[in-house]
């Protein structure tokens, strides 16, 4: 744009004669009356001229700004004009008049000095060159013009906004101006009315932005004095030693106000007491003695009496100024019916915000919960269904995990790569599971501890394998493109795709497992055998397949979950043991033998562990912490879960 | 014991050789290490090996903890290396308290004035809390400058936490395998507690440098570490003997019963809740002792030392060496824990197979791990049932059948020690 308007300049020029300069044009006077500021070109003092500049009304005063801004100003030694220019040569200038952009011929650039104002100036001048942009032709310049709005807003632009608002044509850019306009008029309006008329309108809004143009209005300063003045604009009274105001800070107050002594710091103390030494004595007390702060006190109020330092005021002397006075906070941002307007908008924000947090918690924990469940639903069917306590769970999800990397490594297309490596990853785990099942475990059913401790065996040397193949650094499960992002509802609330689709997973999960255990001939068989493996092989069902095939179903349904888990965290060898306990911990607090109690269990660890995080933000470590003491509690009060098997489904 | 209804009793040494045989072998094993250390002795065996040794021993005693709860109380706790670890933590405060106050105290005595207590907390609070951004002593502390008091704590801390929660746990009737799996979950829990820098334990750091003890700078570590092994070797032998004594009378016959069939001695009339809480604290107190000698052998303890797995070690430990006996423990302690240290310290050569070269600091935890499946499976016994052979015991025959109606119960070839 800028280039297109200097090529139209110098085509215009050189249709015209080369002429002398016009030294009376206003804008050439304007920059004459600030000559000596722009000249000195230092951020400190130049604000009037870029103000007079951009204020000044004149139609040139862009062009100056301009070419001020890129450097393309210079200054005639001689008469002290000035110009703007382009280099034709390294020697040779082009100069042209601000007056009326007319060119005044080709001269060498001695006699003229470039002004070269520093990065602080330019950020001046940009700001100032603002409100000619908010009503540039080009609609993406006048969005820029916004943008450095929205990011230093400045009082002079809120009367360039308003100017500009009725010739704006763009819907997109009038609705972003329109907010803007209110937003500074909260900040920068000159009645109280209308400020407070602009904070009206944004009840309830969750803008970010908002919020900060708000905030600054209930600036306050604590104050303290004798007793609470009358006026409208004191806002709390705080009490010393509370957390809004420490008892130090308090008396740092008073002392600035010099409402009382100076108090001494320890160190200080010190210093001066070794200052002072004379002899192996302070003040006539022997420094060997001085082990003790009572001790160090006294030799200082000695010192303070001879007169050699001065006298620091004493515990008591600060618990009686404290207590002499009062200490309140002074709103200094803004008067105070805007500060009243501005503290009620705040509180339905803050309330709106509380009520959109609460929702966006809720939906993380719904994911934590989908996560746990996937995790866990494997283990409802080995623990919950068969009784086979399988330590090795969380290296078949790792199994499952890796098994979507390896798919990954051969086949780059990511949609793809998942589509396949999900069966995969039920195949590999579904054969570890079956080989695991009649190599160790039917050898134990019935001896718990002992199916603990071997499959724990397994489960070290998986770990150390899958270590040995893959190393120790975490390797990566992309998720495919369509999973990228999140959903966004507001400012607020957001979940990642990813997200959601493990959460429709978790659920499918629950289908297909209500589906094979209630509706196919394989559930059927399964709480056969699990109910009276005897009775079942009287009618012709052969346990041992049974087993060997639901314990390879669960371990099949683990790999899947691993996939699912490797996208939303990263794969490595000890990924299976991170969830192991919390998946036991699930399926335990649900109810062991109940799908729906694991689906219980799940959603109350999730919620729970996030409801934990929102007290102690930050410190997933604590939230952990915390929730397995609580499980561990809970178990106290229902042994069996939330669902608890009644009859003689317990018993089995 | 069907000794126990005799009417005069043999002396308790008598009625268990066991005993004495071992204790034989524990005084020849130290004041052989002695001969050959290089604090007092020959110097074959080098300071470094001595540690181990030492430690070996520790771990020896906790095994022997695990194998009194699981193998003669079917207890299979997943969580004795927590009080283990707290054991060394309460000794490691002290230590660290006491040698960071002689650092402090030395490097404040040139200053101009002498320190008040408070220059001198605040010196030793800032040495030791530095690396996690804090200056002051967390509550926890509040007795770190008293070694009785953390001698104390070694003792109490363990043994109150378990029985809190042992009484929780048994009050309720958890047994079995969620009773282990609960463990575990205690275990995860306080590593992740301590794995916080503010849970005033320095975090991930742990406690550093426990092996200068401190006012002892100028004895060497050579004649430190003999005395740790000395007193390691002391503890295990006090605990042997303490645990061969609970398991050879009535009380011994009850927690093996609670094994075999809880439901049986609960309807006989005995509070097995008690017998197990009892049983349940007294490994913990035991194991806080161990961690207590074994931590200042170790130099340092940071919380991944009370991570689940460490605790699961132990348990194939004892697994390996053989249950429900307690040289079984001893061995298998010693046995794996000294193999472990052979294996992944890169001492054991690799095994080149021309295509793959098995390294073993790679592969040994894997063959540790399919071996104590392999244990679990064909030998339950471990390698105690090595001893079996050897004196030609056998165990009586009654054809096999379950001990009892409930699944859960152990099988007779088990129940039989």
């Amino acid at each position: 744009m800028l280039r297109l308007a200097a090529f139209l300049l110098v085509s215009i020029s050189l249709a015209l004669p080369a002429q002398s300069q016009q030294a009376e044009a206003p804008i050439q006077q304007l920059l004459q009356t600030h000559s000596e500021i722009i000249l000195k070109s230092s951020r400190r003092t130049i604000g009037p001229a870029v103000d007079a500049l951009a204020n000044s009304g004149l139609p040139e005063s862009q062009t100056v700004l301009d070419r001020w801004q890129n450097k393309e100003m210079w200054v005639n030694e001689e008469t002290g004009l000035f110009v703007f220019a382009e280099e034709v040569d390294r020697d040779t200038l082009r100069i042209f008049d601000f007056a009326d952009g007319s060119e005044i011929g080709v001269v060498p650039d001695e006699g003229f000095d470039q002004l070269k104002p520093n990065s602080g100036i330019r950020g001046m001048i940009a700001t100032a060159l603002v409100q000619f942009q908010l009503s540039d032709p080009n609609p993406e310049t006048r969005q820029r013009a916004l943008d450095a709005i929205e990011r230093g807003a400045e009082e002079s632009h809120l009367t360039a906004l308003r100017a500009s608002i009725p010739q704006e044509t763009d819907e997109a850019l009038l609705t972003r101006k329109k907010r803007l306009e209110r937003l500074l008029t909260i900040s920068y309006g000159e009645a109280d009315q209308e400020r407070i008329e602009a904070i009206e309108s944004f009840d309830g809004d969750l803008g970010v932005d908002v919020r900060a143009a708000l905030n600054p209005l209930l600036a306050v300063r604590v104050e303290a004095a004798e007793t609470v003045p009358e006026d409208a604009d004191v806002g709390r009274i705080l009490k010393p030693g509370s957390e809004a105001l420490s008892r130090e800070d308090a008396y740092d107050l008073l002392v600035r106000a010099e409402l009382a002594r100076p108090r001494i710091s320890l160190d200080d103390q010190r210093q001066a007491l070794i200052a002072n030494i004379a002899d192996g004595q302070v003040a006539g007390i022997q420094v060997a003695t001085l082990d003790t702060q009572a001790a160090r006190d006294m030799a200082y109020a000695a010192l303070a009496e001879q007169g050699t330092v001065t006298a620091a005021a004493t515990e008591a002397e600060v618990n009686e100024r404290l207590a002499n006075h009062v200490f309140y906070e002074r709103y200094v941002g803004a008067p105070p019916e805007v500060v009243a307007a501005a503290q009620l908008a705040l509180k339905a924000i803050e309330n709106k915000v509380a009520v959109n947090q609460a929702f966006d918690l809720g939906l993380d924990a719904l994911s934590l919960a989908s996560i746990y469940f996937l995790a866990a639903i494997g283990l409802a069917i080995t623990f919950g269904v068969m009784g086979v306590i399988n330590m090795a769970h969380g290296e078949f999800i790792m199994m499952g995990a890796y098994t979507g990397y390896v798919v990954q490594l051969f086949i780059p297309d990511y949609t793809l790569s998942i589509l396949v490596a999900i069966p995969l990853a039920f195949a590999v785990t579904f054969g570890a599971g079956v080989a695991m099942e009649r190599l160790v475990i039917r050898w134990l059913y019935h001896r718990p501890l002992e199916t603990l401790l071997a499959t724990f065996g397994i489960s070290i040397a998986l770990q150390q394998i899958a270590k040995n193949i893959f190393g120790t650094q975490a390797r990566p499960l992309t998720a495919p493109g369509w999973l990228d992002g999140s959903l966004v509802i507001n400012d607020i609330v957001s979940i990642s795709y990813i997200r959601i689709a493990i959460f429709v997973l978790a659920l499918l999960f629950l289908a297909l497992f209500l589906f094979v255990m209630n509706r196919t001939r394989l559930g059927l068989e399964v709480r056969a055998v699990t109910q009276n493996p005897r009775m079942a092989a009287s009618m012709g069902i052969n346990p041992d397949k049974i087993n060997m095939l639901t314990f390879g179903f669960g371990s099949g349904i683990a790999g899947i979950a691993g996939v699912a888990i490797g996208l939303y965290a990263k794969v490595t060898s000890e990924m299976g043991s991170d969830y192991i306990v919390q998946s036991f911990m699930t399926v335990v607090v649900g109810g062991v033998g109940n799908i729906w109690g694991t689906l219980l269990g799940a959603t109350m660890v999730g919620f729970l562990q996030k409801g934990i995080e929102w007290f102690n933000p930050s410190n997933t470590l604590a939230a952990q912490t915390y929730m397995i003491l609580f499980i561990i509690l809970f178990i106290q009060f229902r042994p069996k879960g939330i669902i608890a098997l009644k009859g003689r489904a317990a018993e089995a | 014991m069907t000794d126990a209804a005799l009417p005069r009793r043999q002396p308790f040494a008598l009625r268990f050789p066991s005993v004495m045989i071992f204790l034989a072998i524990l005084a020849l094993f130290t004041v052989g290490v002695t001969i050959l250390s290089e604090g007092f002795g020959i110097g074959v065996i080098s300071t470094s090996f001595i540690k181990t040794l030492g430690k070996t021993l520790c771990l020896c005693l906790v095994a022997l903890a695990m194998d009194l709860v699981w193998g003669y109380c079917g207890i299979l706790s997943l969580g004795h290396m927590a009080f283990f670890g707290i054991g060394g933590y309460a000794i490691g405060m002290w230590l660290m308290y006491a040698r960071t106050e002689i650092i402090v105290l030395e490097s404040l005595a040139a200053a101009e004035l002498p320190p008040t207590a408070q220059e001198v907390s605040d010196g030793i609070a800032t040495q030791i809390f530095g690396v996690v951004g804090s200056s002051e002593f967390p509550p926890i502390w509040a007795f770190a400058h008293s070694l009785p008091l953390q001698l104390a704590a070694v003792i109490i801390v363990p043994g109150l936490l378990a029985l809190v929660f042992g009484w929780l746990a048994f009050r309720s009737r958890v047994t079995g395998v969620y009773l282990s799996i609960l463990t575990q979950a205690m275990t995860l829990a306080l590593s992740l507690h301590l794995f916080q820098n503010d849970s005033g334990l320095r975090g991930n750091n742990g406690l550093s440098g426990l092996q200068n003890l401190p006012g002892l700078d100028d004895v060497p570590q050579a004649t430190v570490s003999l005395w740790f092994f000395w007193a390691s070797a002391l503890a295990l032998g006090l605990g042997y003997v303490l645990c061969a004594w609970i398991v050879s009378g009535k009380f011994g016959s009850v927690i093996r019963a609670i094994r075999d069939d809880e439901a049986r001695v609960r309807f006989l009339g005995y509070p097995v809740e008690a017998f197990k809480l009892v049983i349940f604290t007294l490994t913990a107190v035991i194991a806080g002792i161990a961690g207590a000698l074994y931590y200042p052998q170790a130099g340092i303890v940071n919380p991944a030392e009370i991570a689940p797995i460490a605790s699961i070690y132990l348990a194939v430990w004892v697994a390996i060496g053989g249950r429900g006996r307690l040289y079984g423990a001893v061995i298998g302690a010693a046995f794996v824990s000294l193999l472990s240290t052979w294996f992944t310290g890169g001492q054991a050569p690799d095994i080149n197979l021309g295509f793959y070269t098995i390294s073993w600091v790679d592969w040994w935890t894997v063959l540790l791990g399919l071996s104590f499946v392999a244990v679990t499976l064909f030998a339950p016994k471990g390698i105690g049932g090595l001893v079996d052979i050897l004196i030609d015991r056998k165990s009586p025959n009654r054809h096999g059948a379950d001990l009892g109606p409930d699944q859960g119960a152990l099988r007779e070839q088990e129940a039989d020690k």
